[in-house]
């Protein structure tokens, strides 16, 4: 197991490796051979009128007057050792893990997406306990009582839910709930949980609830049909064929062994909402890493992108690490 | 039918019931194809020490006369949908299953009725160890703690022959050998001291040389525990020695039922024929070992008309065309010996003599 996880560990700075080259060809690379120079990308970060003494500093800044190869290098060892950073009027220091410094926003990337993350953090966690909660509850509830008016009713709230767009579920849900009754803040509102934990309930309900209805929907198809696979198990037949009771045999038998794909697929998920749920940060204006990456690109503003970019592909990477580890405490078959 | 109310081999006479006494059992599945008669009205009688062997190909439905018994199938709403319709009547140790709620019957399985199921490795949970799944089964009906209750696991384990039981217990069923996971499927079913004991197709998953192991373990077992015993198997051979009586299964329905001695040394239904040529047998030649009968098993939802049988059956023309119009009544042909077949008994009797016997 230990060995795996170092193994596993390694493959996984590899990966990001792979990830920080690719989006750095992505965003550095590609303009230019889409016709951009370095001083037709750099002239947007001066003023009206440029003097080519500034944008030869902003080329600088960027590292653009240095060969790709080299660019890649630095950046990646200034992950590891950090470096310092001129604005042209006074050296920042960015210590490790350095992802840049944004010249847009005068912010080095890997504090602000710290500052970020917290938003982000509250809408996954509530949002993933609700939509496992209730996708498995329905789908379970569907799988046992197949046929019945609660699993078509179930089957159709599913059908909408993964129909309905986050971006078209939230004026839904608020234009009653918030703006006529005023029974939940409007969209908008954000305030830290330490601060005040229970408007930061009220805040969150809304975002939890229209990110959550979609996943939930999918998670009660994905319940419902590995339920349905487990019950005609033999190992289900012969729990009954000892006389458990039927609850038993439906959470203890089916239910153990049907969660166990489910938990794996939610652990990837989780770790796509972390990094960065963009609809519903976008939706209700609420400043997590989702909006952070929108925001960085509509303004061009390279380091920050590069750094969510790589934030994001880290947590995946490391949930999908975590998720083959819980599978193989989980199913006792599975040896790593 | 009051001569074999207790089976061919225990037929006494007295009024008493037999510990299992099923009359009559219709098991009936409602599909989008139609009604599939996966049992259509069998009655057998078993005491408690006395093995029934059950036997016909797949699709005959062994495993759903079995699967009733322990009240494990899905049972149909009132409209008769979504799930098996059962009629008749199953008397185990005096009270009738088929009309009992489903709680009363799930507080005598595994305790008053037990199953060894044929694939022992999908049968057993992948997630929780041996011992943990027959302690799970002890406790069900037996209020102990679970160290008493892991003791009493190992000494099942010690009994069906699982060595080291001490550690083994803790292993998961990936971990055992296929012969031993059928061990641990065996000292499961036995955990609660059942008096019924229903194996189907216990060996059908194993080598050949398993098989012979876990057939003995069964005999010893059940002469321990004094258990009625149903082995279900579609191999004759498996039978053999266990079985006291045997009946034969053809289409959903029993074609010849008698004491074993009888259905091997004179067997009078063409199809129980057909089974004893297919039995492989170390004594014979390779290539003249194995004589399938000829022809698929019949459909349950459009059963052929009259004698299921008769799509396959040689000895149709001298019948006098009531073996495709007129279902054949199972009949006894001598006490204790019931055979479903228009043939006259002398005739059969005299086929089997003549023309039969000799290819065995
Ligand atoms: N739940 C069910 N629904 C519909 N048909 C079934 C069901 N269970 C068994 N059958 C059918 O009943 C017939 C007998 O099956 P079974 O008792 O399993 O045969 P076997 O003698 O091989 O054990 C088969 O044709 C099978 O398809
Ligand atoms: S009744 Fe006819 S078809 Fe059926 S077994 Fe007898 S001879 Fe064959
Ligand atoms: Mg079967």
């Amino acid at each position: 197991m230990l060995t795996f996880i170092v193994r596993r560990l390694f493959a996984v700075v590899g990966l990001l490796l792979v990830v920080a080259l690719v989006t750095m060809v992505i965003f550095y690379e590609m303009p230019q051979w889409g016709g951009q120079t370095p001083a037709t990308m750099a002239v947007q970060y001066v003023g009206k009128q440029p003097s080519p003494a500034a944008i030869q500093g902003v080329i600088h800044r960027f590292g653009f007057d240095r060969s790709f190869p080299v660019q890649y290098i630095d950046y990646i060892r200034t992950i590891v050792t950090g470096t310092t950073f001129s604005d042209g009027t006074q050296d920042i220091a960015c210590h490790a893990p350095c992802l840049g410094y944004s010249f847009r926003n005068y912010q080095q990337v890997w504090p602000t997406i710290l500052s970020d993350l917290p938003v982000t953090l509250s809408i996954a966690v509530g949002a993933g306990v609700l939509w496992l909660f209730f996708g498995v509850a329905s789908g379970l509830a569907s799988a046992v009582r197949k046929g019945s008016l609660l699993d078509r009713a179930s089957m159709v709230t599913a059908l909408l839910g993964i129909s309905l767009p986050v971006y078209f579920l939230a004026p839904l849900l608020s234009l009653p709930l918030a703006y006529r009754w005023s029974i939940l803040p409007a969209p908008g509102s954000y305030v830290g949980i330490l601060s005040d934990p229970g408007q930061w309930f009220l805040d969150m309900i809304l975002p939890w609830t229209c990110l959550a209805f979609g996943l939930a929907a999918l998670y009660t198809r994905l319940t419902r049909a590995g339920m349905l696979d487990v019950l005609s198990e033999d190992f289900v037949r012969t729990a009954r064929a000892k006389g458990l009771s039927e609850r038993r045999v439906i959470f203890k038998h089916a239910l153990r062994a049907a969660l166990t794909p489910i938990i794996t697929i939610f652990g990837m998920d989780f770790a796509t909402v972390l990094g960065g749920a963009v609809l519903v940060e976008i939706t209700f204006s609420m400043k997590g890493i989702g909006f952070l990456a929108i925001t960085s690109i509509q303004n061009g503003d390279f380091p920050m992108m590069m750094g969510v970019t790589l934030f994001a592909a880290a947590f995946i990477v490391l949930a999908n690490l975590l998720v083959d580890v819980l599978y193989a405490v989980a199913d006792p078959r599975v040896r790593l | 039918m009051t001569a074999d109310r207790r089976g061919p081999t225990s037929a006494n006479g007295s009024g008493e019931r037999p510990f299992l006494d099923v009359s009559d059992l219709r098991v009936q599945f409602p599909t989008d194809d139609g009604v599939v008669k996966s049992v259509d009205g069998i009655s057998f009688a078993l005491e408690r020490g006395k093995t029934l062997g059950i036997v016909g190909e797949s699709g005959s439905g062994k495993s759903v006369t079995s699967l009733s018994l322990l009240g494990l199938h899905r049972r149909a709403d009132r409209k008769g949908r979504g799930g098996a319709r059962i009629s008749g009547e199953i008397w185990l140790d005096g009270q009738d299953l088929v009309t009992a709620s489903p709680e009363e019957v799930r507080r005598l399985r595994g305790e008053k009725m037990a199953m060894i199921f044929q694939d022992p490795l999908s049968a057993m949970h992948p997630f929780y160890t041996v011992g943990a799944q027959i302690i799970e089964a002890y406790r069900v009906h037996n209020k102990v703690s679970k160290s008493v209750a892991r003791k009493r696991a190992i000494e099942l384990l010690e009994l069906v022959g699982i060595p080291q039981p001490n550690t083994r217990v803790d292993d998961f069923p990936h971990q055992f050998s296929g012969g031993m996971r059928q061990r641990a499927m065996i000292a499961m079913a036995l955990v609660c001291n059942p008096r019924l004991l229903i194996a189907d197709e216990p060996t059908t998953a194993l080598d050949v040389t398993v098989q012979a192991q876990i057939l003995d373990l069964m005999r010893d077992l059940q002469r321990e525990f004094d258990s009625a015993l149903i082995l279900i198997t579609h191999d004759l051979g498996v039978v053999a020695e266990l079985a006291d009586d045997i009946m034969v299964m053809y289409g959903g329905k029993a074609v010849e039922y008698g004491t074993a001695e009888t259905v091997f040394r004179q067997p009078e239904h063409p199809y129980t024929w057909g089974l004893l040529g297919s039995m492989p047998r170390i004594d014979r030649e390779v290539q003249e070992r194995l004589s399938p009968i000829r022809g698929n098993p019949p459909s349950l939802i459009n059963v052929p008309s009259g004698c299921a049988f008769h799509p396959r059956c040689p000895y149709t023309a001298e019948t006098g065309g009531r073996s495709d119009t007129e279902i054949p009544l199972l009949a006894a042909t001598s006490p204790g010996h019931l055979v479903r077949c228009h043939l006259g008994p002398a005739r059969r009797q005299e086929i089997f003599a003549e023309q039969i016997r000799e290819t065995l």
